[in-house]
Formats: C-alpha cells, structure tokens, sequence
C-alpha cells in the first residue's frame, strides 16, 4: 500500500504527460519507491538486526557491515534508520490521508450547502487554526500519551482545516457551473452531485497539495519524535535517533546524520515531485 | 469600518473563548488521572482524593471551567507542583527567551529573504534566480533541529566560534547574549527564510510586468530605484501578513530551538513540563502561546486593512 500510495501520482501523470522522464520527476520517484520498498520488505535485506545491542562495538565508524556505523548502544544505524523511516512515511501517508478525507468531507459539504452548515464548520476549523501548529500537536500528544494511531490522528487533524479550505473554495466555483446545473436538471440528488459531479473535479490539486502535505507531516513527527512525543520505544524514529545520539555528535556524526540524510532525501523528493505535479496541473488548468 | 471593527473584535472574543475550552478540555478530558499522574505509583486513596480536591476534579466539568475560567481571567493559572511557582509568573519570565528568539529569527529571515527575493525576482530564470530556488528547497525539506544540528556540527564543534547549548540572559551584556542566541536565532531564520523569499519573489515577478513599471522603465529610472522605490512595496503585502502571523506559528519552532539549544523560553517549559507531568504548566503554556497566537493574528488583520490602500478603498466603498 505505502509503495502505491508514494509512486503512482507522481509517476502516472509523467508517464502520460511527457515521454521523456526529466530528472527532477525520476529521481524523486526513485528515492521514494526505493524507500517505501526498503522499509516493507526490511525483514528479509541483508542487515544487521535492528535492536541487537553490542557494548563492544558502540559508536562504531561506518564499515562494510554496519554502513552508517553503530549508535551508542552498538545497533546498526542504517537498519534503525529504515525502520524509522517506515514510520515516517505510515505517518507522513496516514495523516494527511486522514486530514484529506475528514477535511475534505467537510469543505464539499460546506461549500456545497453553504448556509448555516458552512458557517459551523468554518468556526471548528477556525479553532483547530487558532494555535500554533506544532504546539497543538505537542499539546494533544503530551495528554493522551504517545502511540502510532495518535500521532495520525493529531497531525491528521491539523491538515483538516487546510484541506477543508481548498475543498470548499473549488465546491463553490464548481457548484454554479453548467454540467452541474445539468446534473440537477435531470433530477440527479445532492449526494450524487456530490460525489459524481464535483469530488472527481477536485481530485487532481488535491493530490499535488497532499504529497506537498506529506512532506510537511513527516518533519512533523520528526518534530515529534525528536521532543520524545512520537511513537513509543523500542520502535525507532528518524527525529528519536538524532535526539538519541546528539550528545555524541562529535565522536560518531554518522549516528545522527544516517537518519537525517533518509529524512533529508524523503522530504525533499516529496516536495521536488510535489511541486513538478502542481506545476503540470496548473498549466492544464490555464490551458483549459 | 467602526462597524466592522466592532464585529471584528466580537469574533475575537468568541475565538479566545474558544482556546480557552480547547487548553481546559485537553487536561481535563485527558485518558488517566492527573492525580495519579502528578502523585505517582506511591501515592494512597487520601492523597489522590486531596490532590484530585485541589485540582478541583471532584465537581463538574462545567463548573470546573467556570471556576477555572475565572482564575484565569484574575491571572491565575495555578501553581506548579515541583517548582511551586505560579505557573504564569513562570512563563512570563520566561516569554522574552523565546520572543528574543522569534523576533531574532524574523530578522535574519527578511535580512537575507529582502535582497535574495527583490534579485531572483529581477532576474528570473537566471542562474542565481534557480541556485536560490534550488537552496531554498533543500532548506524547506530541512527540519528545524537538522538545521540546527548542523550549524552546531560546523560553528560550535568544528571551530569553535560558539557555545553548542547555554543561555546569558540580555542583563549581562549584549554580546555575552548574542553569543549564545546567534545559532539559535540563525536555526529558526533559514527556517524561516525560503518562504518569505518564495513569497517576495512571486509577488514581486508579477508586479514587475504591470504598466507602472513599464512607464519607470521607458523614463530611463535605474534598476535599483525601479525596484526598492517602486516595485517592493506593492510586491510586500503578502509577505507582511505572513511575518505577522509567523511570529505566532514559529513558536512551534522554537519549542524544538529552545530543546536543542537549551534555552530557558517558554518551550522549554513545556516541554519540561510534559516529561514532569505538570499538568499546569502544559495547560498554562498552550492557553498562553494560543492567545498569544490569536492577537497577532488580529492585529495583523488590522494593520493590513491600515497599510493596503486598495482594501481599505474596499471596505469604505461597501
């Protein structure tokens, strides 16, 4: 599922848009199938295990057989990062899949019906817009006590306002067009309208805004983990690796530049590919 | 425009109470007893009922947010139990950290956004335009605490130039306090700084293909004046709005900032308060950073009606 979900919006429009692949859109695509590969079938590559822990070889500098060398407790960096980066990425995927479907809802709804239902909707996102992002998150997450489904949930729930917004606005313009007026002529209800009229004209700007969200998720739960408020141990995270190993930053940098550099090449793939999307969207909009 | 003032600070005060039920419902409809929490695994039957009575989770929830509601609004958001401090006496000695943090911050990101944008915007396409492009990218896939961390590796352990972690307060002396807020300030400024550069940069490409700058073109104004006299300011509305509501939204940042770098500001607090469990500060923390939040971004609503001619013509007209 993660493989699907990280390759084909990206690859898909490529592939049918231009037959030349550029590098901006190939490399990313590659790095993020790469990735989410890795991180699936991660039991059966050829890796040191993960939690074994050797007192005899902590801090190790990078060799053949620990390529991103050992952290302080002598686990292998390079397999703790990929398992890291599985949960970024379930979370990066998981939240805003979360924040696009319930904010989503909400702004076809209330783009939709307008009226009372919008204005009740818009105060609840105006609340959830009221604090600072991640002091939210940082808030709900100290309370309810860190899990993996809390972690979705909450930085899920901080993407809903913005879904919500772009939803809506394209609801309002969409609404007052012909082929609409068209489907109710013919007597077509409003949740058919709805779903088969309007959601399938909003699919494609909010895919490219998503994959930008995932990107801006998954720093998220670094942001998370790293204060220690993301998923619990033994499970690694890419932001609870560094925060783990920062005190030995002089004598062993590869223990915390290993996970940075996965989450580095992640976020910036999502955004190179992101952005690229957008762009093609965009100009099929104004050709329109 | 009194009347939309007027409307304007009802619905504020509607949004403020609004925080205020969010910070009182988090630590009150929160999973497991703070008690038990704040107490520990020694604690007995009497000591949880008493703790539970000072925190006032024997009566009902409406009327612990009434009762509630009203300490807060005589400034009293409880006392912490470790420190035994008033928990807003706590933060608001330690709020101007973290507002010399972001103010710092903001300064660094328009210092380099201002002359990067007005000049990748004047040449577009150019070979520096896309550097900066290419630059600001990898900056924006950067975690705050990866920037930080690296400015760390270079400036504090490689040579040497600053201190890793550790706080002068401004009272002993200017320098001793830049000296340890610069990587700070610089951590949350290059975070900062590629969205007001992307910002400037776009607003400004448009403005430069309007027919005002056309007409200053044909009368023979150099480049410079074109651009800092006459093509910034329309080009800025956007970018003010966003450095307005940034000073609130990078406070999430600065939490991280204040972790890595040990600063004693507010997001330390509540980050120390979490791992404490003082339930108090946390709560006290979020209901101060969200009101915090909310008054800028009234004000920056404000100012921008005040400082754009075309929406105040706007608003008069109707």
């Amino acid at each position: 599922m993660t493989t699907q979900a990280a390759e084909t919006p990206v690859a898909a429009p490529a592939a049918v848009r231009r037959s030349r692949l550029s590098l901006s859109v190939s490399l990313p695509v590659l790095w993020l199938g790469a990735a989410a590969l890795a991180t699936i079938f991660s039991a059966y590559l050829p890796m040191p295990d993960p939690f074994r822990q050797s007192l005899l070889r902590t801090l190790q500098s990078p060799s053949p057989t620990n390529l991103f060398g050992t952290d302080s407790l002598g686990r292998d960096v390079l397999a703790r990062s990929i398992l890291g980066l599985r949960v970024s990425l379930v979370v990066g995927l998981g939240s805003v899949l979360f924040g696009f479907a319930l904010g989503g809802a909400l702004g076809l709804v209330s783009g939709f019906f307008r009226g009372r239902v919008d204005f009740w909707i818009s105060a609840a996102m105006t609340l959830i817009l009221s604090f600072p992002p991640l002091v939210l998150a940082i808030a709900i997450m100290s309370y309810a006590g860190p899990s993996l489904g809390l972690v979705i949930f909450t930085l899920g729930l901080l993407f809903v306002p913005a879904f919500a917004r772009i939803t809506r606005a394209n609801t309002l313009s969409l609404a007052d067009r012909e082929f609409v007026l068209a489907a109710r002529a013919m007597g077509m209800r409003n949740g058919r309208i709805l779903l088969q009229e309007i959601l399938p004209n909003l699919v494609a700007p909010l895919i490219a805004y998503g994959m930008l969200m995932v990107a801006v998720a998954i720093i998220g739960e670094a942001a998370l983990s790293f204060l220690g408020l993301s998923v619990p141990p033994p499970q690694p995270t890419l932001g609870g690796m560094v925060a783990a190993e920062r005190a030995n930053l002089l004598d062993a940098p590869w223990a915390v530049f290993g996970p940075s550099l996965f989450l580095f090449l992640t976020v910036l793939s999502l955004n190179v590919a992101g952005d690229q999307l957008q762009r093609r969207i965009d100009q099929r909009e104004a050709a329109l | 425009m009194a009347a939309k003032l007027l409307r304007q600070l009802g619905a504020l005060a509607g949004i403020l109470l609004a925080v205020s039920l969010v910070a009182f419902l988090l630590m009150n409809l929160a999973p497991g007893d703070p008690a038990l929490a704040i107490l520990g695994e020694t604690a007995t039957v009497e000591s949880i009922a008493a703790m539970r009575a000072r925190l006032g989770l024997d009566l009902p929830l409406s009327e612990r947010y009434l009762d509630w509601l009203g300490n807060v609004l005589r400034g009293d958001l409880g006392q912490s139990f470790r420190a035994n401090e008033p928990v807003l006496g706590a933060i608001l000695g330690r709020f101007p950290v973290t507002l010399e943090l972001l103010i710092g911050a903001q300064v660094v990101a328009l210092g380099l956004a201002l002359p990067v944008g007005i000049y990748t915007a004047y040449r577009a396409r150019g070979l520096a335009d896309r550097s900066a492009l290419a630059a600001a990218l990898a900056l924006i896939s950067t975690p705050p605490f990866l920037i930080g961390i690296i400015l760390i590796y270079v400036f504090a352990l490689q040579i040497n130039l600053f201190p890793a972690t550790g706080y002068v307060p401004l009272s002993e002396g200017v320098w001793r306090n830049l000296h340890t807020m610069l990587l700070p300030i610089l951590t949350l400024g290059l975070f900062e700084f590629p969205l007001y550069m992307r910002l400037l940069r776009s607003d400004m490409i448009q403005t430069l293909q309007q027919n005002f700058i056309s007409l200053a073109r044909a009368i023979g104004l150099p480049p410079w004046r074109i651009l800092l006299g006459h093509a910034l300011r329309p080009s800025s509305f956007s970018l003010i709005t966003v450095v307005g509501i940034n000073m609130g939204r990078l406070i999430g940042g600065a939490v991280i900032v204040e972790v890595l770098f040990g600063l004693p500001g507010i997001g330390q607090l509540l980050v120390d308060g979490i791992y404490q469990r003082e339930y108090l500060v946390v709560q006290g923390v979020v209901l101060f950073v969200g009101v915090f939040f909310v008054l800028i971004n009234f004000a920056v609503d404000v100012l921008y009606v005040m400082l754009d001619p075309r929406v105040r013509i706007d608003h008069a007209s109707r």
